[in-house]
């Protein structure tokens, strides 16, 4: 009897110790914004990618008097990779947190869930990284950092059929991804537009790790290049399994193959393969290499797009915070709708009426296990 | 033709992963009438045994046969430890309790590891380390066979020969049959029933360590939860084939990994898991006994 009282007061007491200290140590007069990220599971690397890039250049706006005179304090709430998750995690940041504004999701899955919350709320969400169009069409208060997929499509149908000289394609795509099922179908028009042939439509889950039998139905339909549009884990397997199935042809991709996973997974089976993506590392101009040299030195590895969006998502978030002058949820909104011609890592920023950014494309090549710049593709 | 063969080739490989996990759920079943659902999470062990193990062995970076094997030995050792350690820690003492105490139970202890293992290992996923260079082995017409292909059936085959032999050739085989067979008899007769239990449990769980090896080897990413649906596919299987049935066991995944393949490869890969089920309320509906199982008759 005596053990279980003193074993009750035990856990009250720890209970209390984890309760207290969950609530503290948050400066008074912080800005607290959220951020809705996949820090583990299947797409680890970009919320990670996306965290440190928020956190570098929230770290510069503080070191430089914050915005509208208060530090800006970012919580992350990590989803694990899993799109129910993403809801839950924005429901804890507006509710718990009180956050003037939500940024993320990367994966277009996860800021669909995300979005609705932040709508419902009227906290102004910017994703880094979510392409499908869907995202922003939640409603007025769900922004991007980035390109949309009808764009990013056409960008990889055009350079399957004008530069690799494609006349049969195949696609193979995750079809529990929003992001996936839209960049296919924009792929699959433009490139049937331009006059090739989709021999082969196949399709995956998210978390499958078997595709020999897809790629095989591929191999019988003897494309000239195979589209996978999908995130890096399965892209490393499905590189893997091709190669040993004997298929030599090209795989193209879009941004969720922006990771070193991609290399670390794939290895010399990604050797020659093409994806489209926000920005070139290896690029020449000053912004970006100024911005990667910085990254390297604070966090020795080089940025991906994830990382280099983040970045751009959190300054413009600071440049319509001091726009604003409030944090009022309304007003905040607008100054990051009336956002125009801000110079980002990933190019220049304007929000077009439907909150999407205008932004150019670039095709990374990865070769000798690195992507490398391959060219540029304008928006316009 | 050679399209149909290839899907074959990829199906046959995927099913003996699927095989190997099957045994221990029939074995498990023939001695004790239990379902044993952490059977899954044994798998996901012995996968993440054998990544710890080519690290800290250093064979890691260093890909041949010998690395491969002797990974694959430290994985069932330890998964065969661990099997002894669920069955003395968390059925044996239900042991007469019923059947569902145990089966309770059992989705405790799957949960337990499940979770334990996203605690121990992380949640991210890992990427085994390539203990065989992916190669293409041989091209007869359009099917490629590769090496990797090859070492998984080898392997497979090679475990279920040598499980064929201790079941039908052994002492403690005979003694599982008799377990199997009848075990309050088996008990008067002298045969010490809780260590032939003991011994199945080790048994199964070290084809399941094998398994995760395999899978590791030609689809190398691995996870704490990476048991659950081929655990529940394997248990698919072993019905399939006949709960209760070693060699049921064994045809019933290579059945089910052509199926899924053959799915995959000719409708779509959407249809791949409901068909898995489908198939189970089918065998349940028309022949519950499985392709393999014999009819038994309640004794009363």
């Amino acid at each position: 009897m005596r053990g279980a009282w003193l074993t009750g007061a035990v856990c009250g007491a720890s209970l209390a110790f984890v309760l207290a200290c969950g609530g503290g140590e948050r400066a008074s007069n912080a800005i607290v914004v959220g951020h809705v990220a996949s820090m583990t599971g299947d797409t680890a690397t970009f919320g990670r990618s996306a965290d440190q890039g928020m956190r570098m250049a929230i770290e510069k706006i503080n070191a430089a008097g914050g915005a509208l005179g208060k530090p800006i304090e970012l919580v992350t709430e990590d989803d694990r990779s899993v799109t129910e998750e993403a809801r839950t995690a924005a429901q804890k940041l507006i509710q718990r947190d009180q956050v003037v504004a939500l940024l993320g999701e990367v994966a277009s899955s996860r800021s669909l869930a995300a979005a609705p919350e932040a709508q419902r709320a009227q906290v102004p969400m910017i994703s880094p990284g979510s392409t499908n169009p869907k995202v922003t069409e939640v409603g007025d208060y769900v922004f991007r950092a980035c390109f949309i997929d009808p764009f990013q499509g056409a960008v990889m149908a055009r350079f399957a059929v004008e530069e690799l000289q494609a006349k049969r394609v195949a696609i193979l795509f995750d079809f529990k991804q929003d992001y996936s099922v839209g960049l296919a179908e924009f792929f699959r028009e433009t490139a049937t537009k331009l006059g090739a042939e989709i021999v082969a439509d196949e399709r995956y889950t998210s978390g499958d790790i078997e595709f020999r039998a897809q790629l095989t139905t591929i191999r019988a339909a003897k494309p000239d290049a195979i589209f996978v549009p999908g995130y890096y884990t399965e892209l490393g397997l499905i590189a893997k399994q091709a190669r040993e199935l004997g298929i030599d042809v090209p795989l193209l991709g879009g941004d969720g193959w922006d990771s070193e996973k991609t290399i670390e997974i794939g290895g010399a089976a990604v050797e020659g393969y093409y994806f489209s993506t926000h920005y070139a590392a290896d690029s020449d101009s000053p912004r970006v290499q100024a911005f990667v040299s910085e990254f390297q030195t604070k966090y020795g590895a080089t940025p991906d797009a994830m990382a280099a969006l983040g970045y751009d998502t959190a300054l413009i978030l600071a440049d319509a915070l001091a726009r604003a002058g409030t944090t009022d949820g309304a007003k905040l909104r607008d100054a990051i709708a009336s956002t125009s011609g801000f110079e980002g890592v990933t190019g220049k920023i304007s929000m077009d009426p439907q909150r999407n950014a205008r932004k150019d494309a670039v095709v990374l090549k990865i070769a000798g296990g690195k992507f490398r710049y391959h060219k540029t593709v304008s928006a316009e | 033709m050679e399209n149909l063969l290839q899907q074959l080739l990829n199906g046959i490989t995927w099913g003996s992963i699927y095989a190997l996990i099957a045994l221990g759920y029939t074995m498990v079943y023939g001695v004790l009438k239990l379902i044993n659902f952490a059977h899954g999470e044994v798998y996901m062990v012995g996968a993440m045994t054998g990544y710890y193990a080519a690290h800290a062995l250093g064979v890691a970076s260093t890909p041949s046969l010998g690395a491969l094997l002797l990974v694959l030995l430290v994985s069932m050792l330890a998964c065969g430890l661990l099997g002894a350690l669920i069955e003395r820690v968390a059925y044996r003492p239900l042991r007469g309790a019923g059947r569902l105490a145990p089966l309770i139970t059992a989705i405790g202890v799957s949960l337990l590891l499940q979770n334990a293992g996203q605690l121990v290992f992380g949640a991210d996923p890992k990427f085994f380390p390539a203990l065989l260079r992916s190669e293409e082995l041989v091209r007869v017409g359009g099917i490629a066979v590769s090496n990797i292909q090859v070492a998984v059936l080898a392997t497979a085959i090679a475990l279920m020969a040598a499980l064929q032999y201790v079941v039908r050739r052994t002492r403690f085989g005979r003694a599982m049959r008799a377990v199997s067979y009848d075990a309050p008899a088996a008990a008067l007769m002298g045969v010490p029933v809780d260590r032939v239990i003991l011994g199945t449990f080790v048994l199964g769980s070290m084809l399941a360590a094998a398994a995760g090896i395999l899978v590791g080897l030609s689809n190398p990413k691995i996870d704490p939860l990476m048991g659950l649906m081929p655990g529940l596919k394997a248990f698919v299987a072993a019905v399939l084939g006949g709960i209760g049935s070693v060699p049921g066991a064994m045809v019933g995944g290579l059945l089910l990994g052509v199926i899924e393949t053959l799915v995959t490869g000719y409708l779509s890969s959407t249809y791949r898991d409901a068909i898995a089920f489908v198939i189970l309320v089918l065998i349940l509906l028309v022949r519950p006994t499985g392709l393999f199982g014999a009819p038994q008759t309640e004794k009363v």
